[in-house]
């Protein structure tokens, strides 16, 4: 019993540590954003709590920086990005996972193919291709936004976890409402995707959390602020308040705020671990 | 079975799916080798063929084994650690004990948060005067210039990707763990194993395909690490943490050379190609039903 209790401990002890670790750079960064310009935040001993808290260094760089316009734009990519991944994924998931035709197995390979080829290694010709399409935001913000939202429209990772959820509903169902007249396009609508549903939620939840995170492709195409995502804008405080680590400090903060209420409203799709199969850029 | 469709449906299904796929996938990619097979540097907007010059000069080129180097140095730092280290915190989590989501909820939480906040907040630790730099005062060593000494830039970068991907891990390693046959640890139980043995032969055997399939995705994916380093070091202090991705994408992106950017993509192909390939053949069959 006392083994028991004392090994009890000792598991919580080392998760304690290890949540705090977790959390460390972020409560330096709360720290540091809350001290006011009177007090050294390059200080030894380094003090964790502000001696005067202050809410200064969150109002000075939320006048400058136009936080609700970059949230607004990570919404609409992300937004659509998600959108765009549930339909054409599970539009193309089904005939791979229920049909018989020409060529299924050329497509189903050049499908899987593109896992193989890292978006990092073809981003140059992605990027010429944009142009090439005007797609870029000296075109207007329409075509702006088109320009962050195609190249990630789909994934092979998403047509292949939707084929998985398919090939788990009963063919029974698809032929009793075929019997009674349902087109083959209202049997994908009206059967097959309110079936995988927890599939669906699974992918829109990961898709949005990498599109939410992507940097690096923003950070190419873009060249007007005005549609600066919250990664890039984030990025920027960097060179905007280049030693005003009280700005920058705070400035990422406020930018994390959403997508952790956005992981607190959903965690149970991240931590309940059905989530093994799911997307990873 | 296959009567209730006529002969052109299954294509219109695929159709969205596959041009997008064609024109940001399969296009860009062979346009990758042509690109690589052409010389840009007189005139950018009328190229010609020069055959395998532009790789002549790239396999010449010290600054490319330098990048090659550095992405497989930082590959080493990262894979060992991020392979053993989740599966020993999921280890503890699956114990039968209370608040296990609390901790879920802590430990994944950088994994959401975005990699630039992520690096923002430890360039901030790793500042001259910071708080890692007054841990190693408090332990009689002097201070580190973790993101401006060349021996040390590459490990703090390895760090942050440490850091951003330990909750990821973990959760593969949980959705696996539930896996393993409760009656094995009795078993071990009665032989009277004690814990760090009984999962050394209980636990890690059957989780065996699950610590391999960890191996190559962490390999893959520090194969393209970029925001770490972009955010944090710009591929310095004199290119000690340039990798292949920050290599193109400076060629690329800043310096218009078009031939060399692409010969190194042709690179970063073939070797994230190999190890696709090992992930698809020999972990992922299932999921592929291949």
């Amino acid at each position: 019993m006392i083994k028991k209790k004392l090994k009890g401990l000792g598991v919580h002890s080392f998760l304690i540590f290890i949540s705090f670790l977790s959390l460390f750079p972020f409560l330096w960064l709360i720290s540091t954003a809350l001290k006011g310009i009177d007090e050294n935040i390059f200080q030894y001993p380094p003090v964790f709590i502000p001696q005067h808290i202050t809410f200064d260094n969150f109002t000075g760089v939320w006048k400058q920086i136009p936080f609700l316009l970059y949230f607004f734009n990570s919404m609409i990519v992300a937004g659509f990005t998600v959108i765009l991944n549930l339909i054409f994924s599970s539009l193309a998931a089904y005939p791979l996972a229920r049909m018989d035709f020409k060529g299924k197995n050329i497509i189903f390979y050049l499908i899987l193919a593109t896992i193989m080829i890292p978006f990092q290694a073809i981003m140059l010709p992605v990027y010429l291709i944009i142009l090439k399409l005007h797609l870029v935001d000296s075109y207007g913000f329409v075509s702006g936004y088109l320009g962050l939202i195609l190249p990630f429209a789909v994934n092979a990772f998403g047509i292949f976890l939707m084929r998985q959820a398919f090939l788990s509903v009963p063919k029974e169902m698809e032929e009793a409402a075929f019997i009674d007249g349902c087109s083959v396009f209202n049997i994908w609508l009206k059967i097959l995707l309110p079936m995988t549903s927890p599939s669906l939620a699974v992918l829109a939840i990961f898709t949005f959390i990498g599109s939410w995170g992507e940097f690096l492709w923003p950070s190419i195409v873009l060249t007007h602020k005005s549609l600066y995502t919250l990664p890039v804008g984030v990025n920027d405080l960097q060179g905007m308040f280049s030693a005003n680590w009280r700005y920058i400090a705070a400035g990422s903060i406020i930018s994390v705020i959403p997508i952790i209420i956005f992981f607190i409203l959903m965690q149970r799709y991240f931590i309940s671990g059905q989530n093994e199969g799911a997307v990873k850029g | 079975m296959n009567f209730y469709y006529k002969k052109y449906i299954p294509y219109l299904f695929l159709l969205p799916a596959l041009i997008l796929l064609a024109l940001f996938f399969f296009l860009p990619f062979i346009q990758t080798f042509v690109i690589s097979l052409k010389n840009y540097s007189f005139d950018i907007y009328n190229p010609y063929w020069c055959g395998f010059e532009n790789y002549r000069i790239l396999f010449k080129s010290k600054e490319f084994y330098t990048t090659i180097f550095n992405t497989f140095l930082f590959l080493l730092l990262v894979v060992p650690f991020l392979s053993v280290f989740p599966l020993v915190v999921a280890i503890f989590i699956n114990q039968k004990i209370k608040g296990i989501s609390l901790y879920k909820i802590l430990i994944y939480l950088p994994v959401v948060v975005s990699l630039v906040v992520v690096a923002i907040a430890f360039k901030w630790l790793y500042t001259q005067e910071g708080i890692l730099n007054y841990i190693l005062h408090l332990a009689g060593i002097s201070p580190v210039g973790w993101l401006t000494d060349t021996k040390f830039a590459m490990l703090s970068v390895a760090i942050v990707t440490i850091y951003k991907g330990v909750g990821y891990y973990m959760m593969i390693y949980l959705a696996s763990l539930i896996g393993v046959p409760k009656d094995l640890y009795e078993a071990a139980d009665i032989d009277g194993a004690n814990e760090f043995f009984k999962h050394l032969t209980v636990t890690i055997p059957h989780i065996m395909p699950t610590i391999a399939l960890v191996v190559t995705i962490s390999s893959i994916s520090a194969l393209k690490v970029f925001t770490e380093i972009y955010v944090m070091t710009k591929g310095g202090p004199l290119n000690s943490t340039k990798t292949i991705v920050y290599y193109i994408y400076e060629r690329a992106f800043e310096n218009l050379d078009l031939s060399m950017a692409s010969c190194a993509s042709v690179v970063l192909l073939a070797v994230i190609f190999i190890f696709s390939l090992i992930n698809i053949v020999f972990f992922e069959k299932k999921r592929y039903n291949l």
